[in-house]
Parts: structure tokens; sequence; C-alpha cells
């Protein structure tokens, strides 16, 4: 790897080189590292562009990292990725991808991730979208995440995408079955004219099973955001949807939450707010002695922290 | 020393909310009173650079400021304590107390300063400055980042608005400690009795004009006398 493809790895996986533990780093469309190891297998996909990562029932405190990196200017990757989660497990699963665009041509990955986790495994699962590049091409990505929870298990699922995307479509799907939790934190920054979309849909279908997705934003200047959610309540369950975004400069930003319980003991909640700056904070800060452009800075980098 | 020379302040429909106030302040405890809508507040924030005066000069160790932003009054010394604490999403009291102090803060330090307003930093230090804290841990935040400061002129808007008794007896502590090792100048805002007998000196302000200005022992008998007779100090808010 040379040192672009090693800096591209840091922003979105927060990794040196090559990771510990399993792993398979994708670049240019061509897998160019893997390890297995004893309780997590990677192998490639002979259906699709993609792998197959199972993860041995009982695993615990192991880790995967799968980031994904594309240098090379007007190339389009697409990749599935399944992910089998044995029962028991306890694992943490690092994705995201790094696009480095200095050419004409739109460079763009289309990752398509499902996870099947089985019953009271609990996953951690990091994303992070990227983008760099002083050429004229764009930089697309559309990550769509299918989840799929057994009876107990647990997901919470940390997506942030903060500079370089110019258009995203991100859509996060759920099944859970009962006691199953599934948990979205969202992070999402746009500028120039950009465009991203986000679009949540979870159904709860077993008794005392929860979803809890919390989407923050900040839009600036004439770039575009829509959030929609979507979260059904089939039966005895709990739900809460909350975008919450930041307005500036000449950026549009539309929410649509939507609930739909299908049971009387569904109990479902959203909160959508969109709004510029209070000038309430800006003045706090600006009486610690930040000029405006700093205290601005400091409450959206809080805001997204 | 601050300085207020002519000071006025009028609003659009030219009603004088401050009306050619002059004063000094150097050093010491000085609490502003006086009715509500008698402009209190507005002095406060005229001074930290938040309401530009229509009318007048403010100086600070003799220099104008009188055309100094909040930030670069901020620079200079000025510390400013809402009377509604300031709520942030993602922000912690660690932040609000590095970007106070202007250095990286670790956990010692953030005991020693939120210790003073009667926190424990390890419950404080990483909790979000949000709706998630009561008022009255959101005003002793507030206090600790002016203690962070360690400015020359601190000044407090009402700071005992919509805290509890049990944490306006806590802040009363709080000041009376700041009192002890006061060092600069400190204005507080408020209609309390018990913190106006904390002051130096009792500014009362009314119809935006300065109607007593002196030391406890000469204001203080004669504002309460005035205050049974006419009820007109009382709690909440003011312009």
């Amino acid at each position: 790897m040379d040192q672009m493809q090693l800096n591209l790895l840091k922003e979105i996986a927060d990794i040196h080189g090559v990771p510990e533990g399993a792993y398979n780093i994708r670049s240019n469309g061509q897998s160019i590292g893997r390890n297995s190891t004893a309780n997590i297998t990677i192998e490639t996909k002979t259906d699709n562009p993609g792998i197959n990562i199972i993860i041995a029932p009982g695993t615990k405190k192991e880790s995967v990292h799968i980031p994904v990196i594309i240098s090379e200017s007007g190339l389009t990757d697409l990749v599935y990725n399944d992910f089998y989660v044995g029962e028991d497990c306890d694992v943490t699963i690092v994705a995201g991808c790094g696009i480095h665009n200095c050419g004409d041509q739109n460079s763009g990955h289309d990752g398509i991730h499902t996870f099947h986790i089985g019953k009271n495994a609990k996953v951690k699962y990091f994303e992070k979208h990227y983008g760099e590049g002083d050429g004229n091409g764009e930089n697309i990505m559309n990550p769509t995440t299918v989840v799929h929870l057994e009876e107990g298990a647990y997901m919470e699922m940390e997506t942030a995408q903060i500079k370089g995307i110019d258009s995203t479509n991100r859509i996060t799907k759920g099944t859970c079955a009962a006691g199953a939790t599934f948990i979205v934190h969202e992070k999402l920054m746009t500028h120039g004219h950009q465009f991203a979309k986000t679009d949540f849909a979870v159904e709860l279908n077993g008794e005392d099973s929860s979803a809890n997705v919390v989407s923050r934003s900040v839009a600036k200047d004439d770039s575009r955001q829509e959030f929609f959610s979507d979260i059904v309540g089939n039966t005895k369950c709990s739900g809460h949807s909350e975008c919450d975004a930041i307005i500036m400069d000449n950026a549009v930003v539309g929410a649509s939450p939507k609930l739909t319980a299908a049971s009387v003991e569904a109990s479902l909640i959203h909160e959508a707010a969109i709004g510029k700056i209070a000038g309430e904070q800006l003045i706090k800060l600006m009486t610690l002695g930040l000029t405006e452009e700093e205290a601005e800075e400091q409450i959206v980098n809080g805001f997204l922290k | 020393m601050l300085e207020l020379k002519n000071i006025s302040y009028t609003v659009d429909d030219n009603h004088e909310i401050i009306k050619n106030i002059s004063l000094k302040i150097d050093g010491g405890f000085t609490v502003i009173t006086g009715p509500n809508g008698g402009g209190k507040s507005t002095l406060a924030k005229i001074i930290a650079g938040i309401i530009t005066p229509t009318e007048g000069k403010i100086y600070l160790d003799g220099e104008d400021i009188t055309d100094l932003s909040i930030t670069e009054r901020a620079q200079k010394g000025v510390s400013f304590a809402f009377q509604q604490p300031v709520k942030f999403k993602g922000i912690t009291v660690r932040d609000l107390l590095t970007l106070a102090s202007g250095k990286t803060i670790d956990f010692n330090g953030a005991c020693n300063i939120l210790s003073e307003v009667g926190l424990c930093a390890r419950d404080y230090i990483n909790r979000e400055v949000n709706a998630s804290l009561s008022g009255g841990e959101l005003k002793r935040i507030e206090i600790a980042m002016i203690i962070a400061r360690g400015t020359k002129l601190s000044i407090f808007d009402e700071p005992e608005a919509g805290i509890d008794l049990w944490s306006f007896n806590s802040l009363i502590k709080v000041f009376d400690r700041m009192h002890e090792k006061i060092n600069g100048s400190i204005i507080i805002i408020s209609h309390q009795e018990r913190i106006l007998k904390t002051a130096d000196r009792i500014i009362v302000l009314s119809g935006g004009q300065i109607t007593e200005d002196g030391t406890q022992e000469t204001v203080y008998p004669e504002l309460f006398d005035e205050m049974r007779t006419c009820g007109k100090l009382e709690e909440g808010g003011d312009r």
C-alpha cells in the first residue's frame, strides 16, 4: 500500500497498515490483503463480487476489518458482503470506504452488507465514508445495510460521513425477532453542492424487540439532505427515531419520519428537528473568547461528535 | 477598572431602557439590583458587548472598549454568566472548561474548578451540557466556566433565576467562596436578599437610572424599607 492508501485506511477505519485479527482490504475492486482467524472465516463469494464473513458461535472479543479504498478515477465498485454471526458472539466489525479521486471521472462504491446475527449475539458495527481529491470527478457512495437479528440479538451501528462525498443514498433495513435490539447512530455532514439521502426501515416483529435510530446531521453551503425513517411495530415492542439537523447557509434539509403500529402493544416515538445554530450558543462561546467562526466550528463538531 | 460614561440604550420605539448611566467599578463584589424592567440585565449585556449602547462609552482599565465585539471584550478579560445557561448537544463540561480556560483541562484541573461550585469532576467532566442536567447543575457549570476563565471582570446575570432552594443555598456558598478569594471585579445582577448581603457595594437601578449607589450598610436598610412598602423587589426575569 502506498501512503495515500494508508491515509485513506486511517481516515475510514482508524487503522495504521494491516489490522489485527480477521480482515479483508479491498482496493480498486480487488482484495489486496486478507486474514481469517480460528473463529472468523473470510471467503470470496462465488455468485457476486464480495465476501462472506462467517463468525463461529461463541466468538467473543474479536474484530473484523473490511475497509474499501478507491484511488482510480472513473471506477465504480459494487460489492456484496454477507456476515453470518453465530449465536452468543460478541464481536466488533469495522467497515467503511474511502475514495481519493484526482481525475475528471466519477468514482463510486456501492457496498451491500447483509448481516445475519444469531441468537443472543452482540455486534458493534462501525462504518465510515470519506472522500478526497482535487479532481473534477465526483465521489459517489451508496451503502446498503440489511440486518436480520434473531432472538435476543443486539446490534449497535455507528455510521458516519463527514467529508468529501458528493452524492450518497444510504439505505439501512432491519428486522428484529423477539428480544432483539437494533441501535443506529448516524453522523452526516454535507457541504458545497453535495447530496445525501438517508433511508432507515426497521420491522419489529418479535415481542420485546426494540429499535433506536438517531441521526445527527449538518448541512452547509448549497448542499441537500433527505432523511426518511420507517419503524414498523408488529407486536409488543418499542421503537424510537430521531433526526436532528443543523442547517446553514443555503442548504436544504428534509425529514420524513414514519411510524406504523400494527399492535396495541407497540410503543413508537419519532422526533425530528431542523434549525440553524442557536444565536445564544454562538454568543456563549464568544463570551469565552472564541470568534464567531471558531464558535460555529465548536458547535458543529460537538453536535457530530 | 470598569468605567461607564453616559451610557444610554434606546429601543426602536424610542423607549429608553438605560438612561445616561455613568459609574466606575474598581474591584470588589458589586450587586446591581432593582425592580423588574429596570434595565439591569440590559446593562450587564452592554458591558459584555452582547448589546450595543445607543450612546456613551465603556472603558476597561482606561481603554475604550465600546466598539469591541463580544469576543474582543472576552479576550480583554470580561466574563459573562447567562441568566439562563446555554445548552449544547455533544459539548461536554470538559470541553467548555477547556474553552473557558484556554488550555486543555485534565481530570485534576477539572476537579479543582468543579469542586469550587460543589460538583464532583468524576460525575460531570464527560457529561454533555444539555437538558439532562438540572437548572442548578447548569448554573454551577456556568459559574465554573467563569472561575476557569479567572478574568479581571466577571458578570453574573441573575444567578438565582430558575433554581430550587437547595441549589440556591449551594449557590450562595459558591459566591461566599468567590468573595473570599476575590480577584478583580465581580458584578452580580440579582433580586435576592441573601446575595445582596454578600455585596461590598449595592447599585439600585430603576427605570433605567441609578437611584441608589453605596455600601451594603448605606443602601440595604433603605432598599428594604422601600421594598416592604412598595413590593418592588421581586423574583423573576428582567430586561
